[in-house]
Protein backbone atom coordinates (compact mmCIF):
# COMPACT_ATOMS: atom_id res chain seq x y z
CA UNK A 1 0.00 0.00 0.00
CA UNK A 2 1.64 3.36 -0.83
CA UNK A 3 1.81 5.51 1.45
CA UNK A 4 1.09 9.63 1.62
CA UNK A 5 4.41 11.70 0.94
CA UNK A 6 4.76 14.41 3.46
CA UNK A 7 7.19 15.79 5.61
CA UNK A 8 8.27 13.10 8.61
CA UNK A 9 7.91 15.75 11.45
CA UNK A 10 6.20 15.33 14.69
CA UNK A 11 3.47 17.56 13.78
CA UNK A 12 2.90 15.92 10.80
CA UNK A 13 2.52 12.63 12.60
CA UNK A 14 -0.15 14.39 14.85
CA UNK A 15 -2.14 15.50 11.92
CA UNK A 16 -2.59 12.07 10.50
CA UNK A 17 -3.47 10.58 13.65
CA UNK A 18 -5.68 13.06 13.76
CA UNK A 19 -7.53 12.38 10.02
CA UNK A 20 -6.76 8.52 10.99
CA UNK A 21 -9.52 9.25 14.05
CA UNK A 22 -11.72 10.71 11.97
CA UNK A 23 -11.64 8.36 9.39
CA UNK A 24 -11.86 5.67 11.74
CA UNK A 25 -14.99 7.03 13.33
CA UNK A 26 -16.70 7.48 9.72
CA UNK A 27 -16.14 4.00 8.30
CA UNK A 28 -17.88 2.76 11.54
CA UNK A 29 -20.60 5.31 11.23
CA UNK A 30 -21.14 4.91 7.64
CA UNK A 31 -21.18 0.81 8.17
CA UNK A 32 -23.84 1.31 10.83
CA UNK A 33 -25.79 3.38 8.34
CA UNK A 34 -25.19 0.38 5.53
CA UNK A 35 -26.68 -1.94 7.83
CA UNK A 36 -29.95 -0.11 8.42
CA UNK A 37 -30.43 1.11 5.58
CA UNK A 38 -30.05 -2.84 3.99
CA UNK A 39 -32.45 -4.12 6.94
CA UNK A 40 -34.73 -1.37 6.05
CA UNK A 41 -34.44 -2.36 2.06
CA UNK A 42 -35.17 -6.22 2.42
CA UNK A 43 -38.27 -5.82 4.45
CA UNK A 44 -39.42 -2.83 2.20
CA UNK A 45 -38.29 -4.99 -1.30
CA UNK A 46 -40.33 -8.30 0.08
CA UNK A 47 -43.18 -6.15 0.17
CA UNK A 48 -42.47 -5.15 -3.02
CA UNK A 49 -42.37 -8.62 -4.64
CA UNK A 50 -45.66 -9.48 -2.99
CA UNK A 51 -47.31 -6.42 -3.79
CA UNK A 52 -46.03 -6.77 -7.51
CA UNK A 53 -47.43 -10.51 -8.06
CA UNK A 54 -50.45 -9.54 -6.42
CA UNK A 55 -50.94 -6.56 -8.91
CA UNK A 56 -49.70 -8.20 -12.25
CA UNK A 57 -51.89 -11.24 -11.52
CA UNK A 58 -55.44 -8.93 -10.72
CA UNK A 59 -54.37 -7.22 -13.40
CA UNK A 60 -54.05 -9.92 -15.90
CA UNK A 61 -57.22 -11.06 -14.92
CA UNK A 62 -59.21 -7.40 -15.46
CA UNK A 63 -57.58 -7.09 -18.84
CA UNK A 64 -58.99 -10.25 -19.30
CA UNK A 65 -62.45 -8.99 -18.50
CA UNK A 66 -61.98 -6.09 -20.75
CA UNK A 67 -60.88 -8.40 -23.81
CA UNK A 68 -64.33 -9.93 -23.16
CA UNK A 69 -65.94 -6.42 -22.79
CA UNK A 70 -64.35 -5.45 -26.11
CA UNK A 71 -65.60 -8.97 -28.05
CA UNK A 72 -69.24 -7.87 -27.83
CA UNK A 73 -68.98 -4.36 -28.61
CA UNK A 74 -67.63 -2.26 -31.59
CA UNK A 75 -64.31 -0.64 -30.92
CA UNK A 76 -66.67 2.49 -31.40
CA UNK A 77 -69.52 1.84 -29.04
CA UNK A 78 -66.80 1.38 -26.71
CA UNK A 79 -64.29 4.43 -27.03
CA UNK A 80 -67.51 6.55 -27.24
CA UNK A 81 -68.45 5.65 -23.96
CA UNK A 82 -65.12 5.37 -22.09
CA UNK A 83 -64.50 9.15 -23.45
CA UNK A 84 -65.79 11.08 -20.95
CA UNK A 85 -65.05 9.67 -17.56
CA UNK A 86 -67.02 11.01 -14.34
CA UNK A 87 -64.25 11.29 -11.93
CA UNK A 88 -60.75 11.93 -11.45
CA UNK A 89 -58.03 10.61 -10.06
CA UNK A 90 -55.41 12.41 -8.50
CA UNK A 91 -52.70 12.03 -6.13
CA UNK A 92 -50.84 14.00 -3.72
CA UNK A 93 -47.03 13.66 -2.86
CA UNK A 94 -45.35 14.10 -0.29
CA UNK A 95 -42.07 13.03 0.93
CA UNK A 96 -41.03 10.53 4.19
CA UNK A 97 -37.51 9.92 5.66
CA UNK A 98 -36.17 6.79 6.14
CA UNK A 99 -32.65 7.06 7.04
CA UNK A 100 -31.56 9.87 5.13
CA UNK A 101 -33.22 8.76 2.04
CA UNK A 102 -36.29 10.68 0.79
CA UNK A 103 -38.65 8.26 -0.23
CA UNK A 104 -42.53 9.46 -1.87
CA UNK A 105 -45.53 9.02 0.08
CA UNK A 106 -48.25 9.26 -2.29
CA UNK A 107 -52.10 9.64 -1.34
CA UNK A 108 -54.78 9.19 -4.16
CA UNK A 109 -57.82 11.13 -4.50
CA UNK A 110 -60.88 10.66 -6.32
CA UNK A 111 -62.94 13.80 -7.24
CA UNK A 112 -66.49 12.40 -8.64
CA UNK A 113 -68.92 14.51 -10.21
CA UNK A 114 -71.71 15.02 -7.62
CA UNK A 115 -74.24 11.61 -7.46
CA UNK A 116 -72.30 10.38 -10.55
CA UNK A 117 -72.14 6.66 -11.60
CA UNK A 118 -68.72 5.53 -11.33
CA UNK A 119 -69.89 4.13 -15.18
CA UNK A 120 -69.13 7.06 -17.53
CA UNK A 121 -72.02 5.87 -19.34
CA UNK A 122 -75.50 4.72 -20.06
CA UNK A 123 -76.43 1.05 -19.96
CA UNK A 124 -78.13 0.74 -23.23
CA UNK A 125 -75.25 0.30 -26.02
CA UNK A 126 -72.96 -1.11 -23.38
CA UNK A 127 -72.27 -4.56 -22.56
CA UNK A 128 -72.59 -5.89 -18.57
CA UNK A 129 -68.61 -7.17 -18.81
CA UNK A 130 -67.49 -3.94 -19.50
CA UNK A 131 -69.48 -2.86 -16.06
CA UNK A 132 -67.18 -5.68 -14.34
CA UNK A 133 -64.02 -4.70 -15.89
CA UNK A 134 -64.08 -1.21 -14.45
CA UNK A 135 -65.21 -2.25 -10.98
CA UNK A 136 -62.25 -4.80 -11.33
CA UNK A 137 -60.03 -1.82 -12.35
CA UNK A 138 -60.75 0.21 -10.04
CA UNK A 139 -60.77 -1.93 -7.26
CA UNK A 140 -57.34 -2.38 -8.07
CA UNK A 141 -55.72 0.87 -8.21
CA UNK A 142 -55.09 1.35 -5.09
CA UNK A 143 -52.79 -1.13 -4.48
CA UNK A 144 -51.22 -0.39 -8.12
CA UNK A 145 -50.84 3.66 -6.21
CA UNK A 146 -49.50 1.36 -3.16
CA UNK A 147 -47.03 -0.46 -5.32
CA UNK A 148 -45.67 2.68 -6.94
CA UNK A 149 -44.91 4.32 -3.80
CA UNK A 150 -43.03 0.88 -2.50
CA UNK A 151 -41.61 -0.15 -5.93
CA UNK A 152 -39.61 3.81 -6.13
CA UNK A 153 -38.98 3.77 -2.38
CA UNK A 154 -36.97 0.56 -3.34
CA UNK A 155 -35.23 1.89 -6.00
CA UNK A 156 -34.04 5.15 -4.30
CA UNK A 157 -32.95 3.05 -1.03
CA UNK A 158 -30.98 0.75 -3.38
CA UNK A 159 -29.17 3.74 -5.21
CA UNK A 160 -28.24 5.50 -1.56
CA UNK A 161 -27.05 2.11 -0.30
CA UNK A 162 -25.26 1.38 -3.31
CA UNK A 163 -23.77 4.45 -2.29
CA UNK A 164 -23.01 4.32 1.09
CA UNK A 165 -21.36 0.75 0.73
CA UNK A 166 -18.81 2.27 -1.65
CA UNK A 167 -17.87 4.98 0.67
CA UNK A 168 -17.75 2.29 3.32
CA UNK A 169 -15.16 -0.06 1.07
CA UNK A 170 -13.31 3.49 0.33
CA UNK A 171 -12.29 4.40 3.34
CA UNK A 172 -11.73 0.82 4.89
CA UNK A 173 -9.74 -0.47 1.81
CA UNK A 174 -7.80 2.89 0.63
CA UNK A 175 -7.97 5.95 3.28
CA UNK A 176 -7.49 3.91 6.50
CA UNK A 177 -4.39 1.17 5.17
CA UNK A 178 -3.29 4.43 4.12
CA UNK A 179 -2.92 6.37 7.04
CA UNK A 180 -1.77 3.79 9.43
CA UNK A 181 0.86 3.02 7.20
CA UNK A 182 2.00 6.95 6.74
CA UNK A 183 1.74 7.14 10.64
CA UNK A 184 4.11 4.21 10.82
CA UNK A 185 6.72 5.55 8.32
CA UNK A 186 6.62 8.73 10.36
CA UNK A 187 7.48 7.17 13.50
CA UNK A 188 10.20 4.72 12.12
CA UNK A 189 11.90 7.87 10.48
CA UNK A 190 11.62 9.71 13.83
CA UNK A 191 12.89 6.88 15.59
CA UNK A 192 16.15 6.84 12.84
CA UNK A 193 16.89 10.70 13.34
CA UNK A 194 16.76 9.95 17.39
CA UNK A 195 18.75 6.97 17.15
CA UNK A 196 21.21 8.81 14.86
CA UNK A 197 21.92 11.84 17.07
CA UNK A 198 22.04 9.80 20.09
CA UNK A 199 25.13 8.06 18.08
CA UNK A 200 26.73 11.22 17.13
CA UNK A 201 26.05 12.53 20.73
CA UNK A 202 28.11 9.77 22.06
CA UNK A 203 30.66 9.75 19.43
CA UNK A 204 31.22 13.39 20.25
CA UNK A 205 32.31 12.96 23.81
CA UNK A 206 33.99 9.94 22.66
CA UNK A 207 36.32 12.55 21.12
CA UNK A 208 35.99 14.97 23.52
CA UNK A 209 37.17 12.75 26.42
CA UNK A 210 40.58 11.55 23.91
CA UNK A 211 41.22 14.98 23.22
CA UNK A 212 41.44 15.55 27.49
CA UNK A 213 42.83 12.65 28.53
CA UNK B 1 -49.64 20.47 -1.28
CA UNK B 2 -50.12 20.30 -4.88
CA UNK B 3 -52.00 17.97 -7.00
CA UNK B 4 -50.57 15.22 -9.49
CA UNK B 5 -51.68 13.24 -11.92
CA UNK B 6 -51.42 9.83 -12.52
CA UNK B 7 -50.33 8.53 -16.33
CA UNK B 8 -50.91 5.28 -18.34
CA UNK B 9 -49.41 4.46 -21.94
CA UNK B 10 -49.19 1.59 -23.17
CA UNK B 11 -51.51 0.06 -26.16
CA UNK B 12 -54.73 1.36 -26.51
CA UNK B 13 -56.86 -2.36 -26.14
CA UNK B 14 -54.66 -2.62 -22.63
CA UNK B 15 -55.23 0.69 -21.06
CA UNK B 16 -58.26 1.98 -22.08
CA UNK B 17 -60.30 1.18 -19.10
CA UNK B 18 -58.33 3.29 -17.37
CA UNK B 19 -59.98 6.20 -18.46
CA UNK B 20 -63.28 5.94 -16.52
CA UNK B 21 -61.10 6.02 -13.34
CA UNK B 22 -59.91 9.33 -14.05
CA UNK B 23 -56.58 8.32 -15.47
CA UNK B 24 -54.69 10.09 -18.25
CA UNK B 25 -54.71 7.59 -20.56
CA UNK B 26 -52.16 7.88 -23.16
CA UNK B 27 -52.27 5.51 -26.09
CA UNK B 28 -49.12 4.52 -28.22
CA UNK B 29 -47.99 2.03 -30.80
CA UNK B 30 -44.35 1.97 -30.46
CA UNK B 31 -41.61 2.76 -27.89
CA UNK B 32 -40.08 5.80 -29.71
CA UNK B 33 -43.63 7.42 -29.08
CA UNK B 34 -43.76 6.41 -25.45
CA UNK B 35 -39.79 7.47 -24.44
CA UNK B 36 -41.44 11.27 -25.90
CA UNK B 37 -44.94 11.34 -24.01
CA UNK B 38 -42.85 10.01 -20.79
CA UNK B 39 -39.94 12.46 -21.34
CA UNK B 40 -43.52 15.52 -21.97
CA UNK B 41 -45.22 13.99 -18.96
CA UNK B 42 -41.89 13.50 -16.47
CA UNK B 43 -42.30 17.79 -16.73
CA UNK B 44 -45.73 17.89 -16.24
CA UNK B 45 -47.68 17.36 -13.05
CA UNK B 46 -47.11 13.36 -13.58
CA UNK B 47 -45.99 11.73 -9.76
CA UNK B 48 -46.81 8.01 -11.26
CA UNK B 49 -46.72 6.81 -14.88
CA UNK B 50 -48.28 3.11 -15.18
CA UNK B 51 -45.86 1.43 -18.28
CA UNK B 52 -47.22 -1.97 -20.25
CA UNK B 53 -44.37 -4.02 -20.52
CA UNK B 54 -44.25 -4.90 -23.77
CA UNK B 55 -43.93 -0.93 -24.74
CA UNK B 56 -41.44 -0.32 -22.16
CA UNK B 57 -39.33 -3.20 -23.35
CA UNK B 58 -37.70 -1.29 -25.78
CA UNK B 59 -37.18 2.49 -23.96
CA UNK B 60 -34.41 1.02 -21.44
CA UNK B 61 -32.38 4.70 -21.57
CA UNK B 62 -35.31 6.50 -21.18
CA UNK B 63 -37.05 4.14 -17.92
CA UNK B 64 -33.12 4.13 -16.27
CA UNK B 65 -33.31 8.37 -16.66
CA UNK B 66 -36.51 8.59 -14.09
CA UNK B 67 -34.67 5.99 -11.61
CA UNK B 68 -33.16 8.17 -8.99
CA UNK B 69 -35.44 10.96 -8.98
CA UNK B 70 -38.13 11.02 -6.55
CA UNK B 71 -40.63 11.30 -9.55
CA UNK B 72 -42.30 10.35 -11.77
CA UNK B 73 -42.20 6.79 -10.70
CA UNK B 74 -42.15 4.69 -13.56
CA UNK B 75 -44.18 1.24 -12.89
CA UNK B 76 -44.30 -1.54 -15.48
CA UNK B 77 -47.71 -3.37 -15.49
CA UNK B 78 -48.91 -6.49 -17.49
CA UNK B 79 -50.52 -5.52 -20.50
CA UNK B 80 -53.69 -7.43 -22.24
CA UNK B 81 -52.06 -9.95 -23.66
CA UNK B 82 -50.05 -11.36 -19.95
CA UNK B 83 -47.04 -10.47 -18.13
CA UNK B 84 -43.64 -10.74 -19.33
CA UNK B 85 -41.99 -11.09 -16.42
CA UNK B 86 -40.21 -7.61 -16.53
CA UNK B 87 -41.91 -5.80 -13.88
CA UNK B 88 -40.74 -8.20 -11.21
CA UNK B 89 -37.00 -8.57 -12.92
CA UNK B 90 -36.97 -4.65 -12.37
CA UNK B 91 -37.29 -5.82 -8.62
CA UNK B 92 -34.82 -8.39 -9.11
CA UNK B 93 -32.63 -6.22 -10.53
CA UNK B 94 -33.24 -3.19 -7.66
CA UNK B 95 -32.14 -6.04 -5.30
CA UNK B 96 -29.19 -6.93 -6.68
CA UNK B 97 -27.70 -3.14 -7.19
CA UNK B 98 -28.45 -3.27 -3.54
CA UNK B 99 -27.21 -5.94 -1.73
CA UNK B 100 -24.96 -7.48 -4.71
CA UNK B 101 -26.80 -11.00 -4.73
CA UNK B 102 -30.30 -12.01 -5.08
CA UNK B 103 -31.18 -13.19 -2.04
CA UNK B 104 -35.17 -12.69 -2.39
CA UNK B 105 -35.63 -15.24 -5.29
CA UNK B 106 -32.93 -17.71 -5.20
CA UNK B 107 -34.96 -20.03 -3.15
CA UNK B 108 -37.66 -20.61 -6.22
CA UNK B 109 -34.15 -21.77 -8.13
CA UNK B 110 -33.38 -19.69 -11.58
Amino acid sequence: MAIIRVNPTRMELTRLKKRLAVATRGHKLLKDKRDELMKRFIDLVKKNKELRERVEGELVEAFGNFMMARAVMSSEVMEEALMYPTQRTDIKLSKRNIMGVDVPRIEFTQAKEEGASPYPYGFVNTSGELDGAIKTLSDILPRMIELAEIEKSCQLMAEEIEKTRRRVNALEHIMIPQLTETIRYIKMKLDENERANLTRLMKVKDMLEEREG
Amino acid sequence: MSMYRIGVIGDKDSILGFKALGIWVFPVVDSEEASTILKKLAREKYAVVFITEPIAKDMGETMERFKDSLFPAVILIPSNQGTLGLGIQGVKDTVEKAIGADILFEKEGR
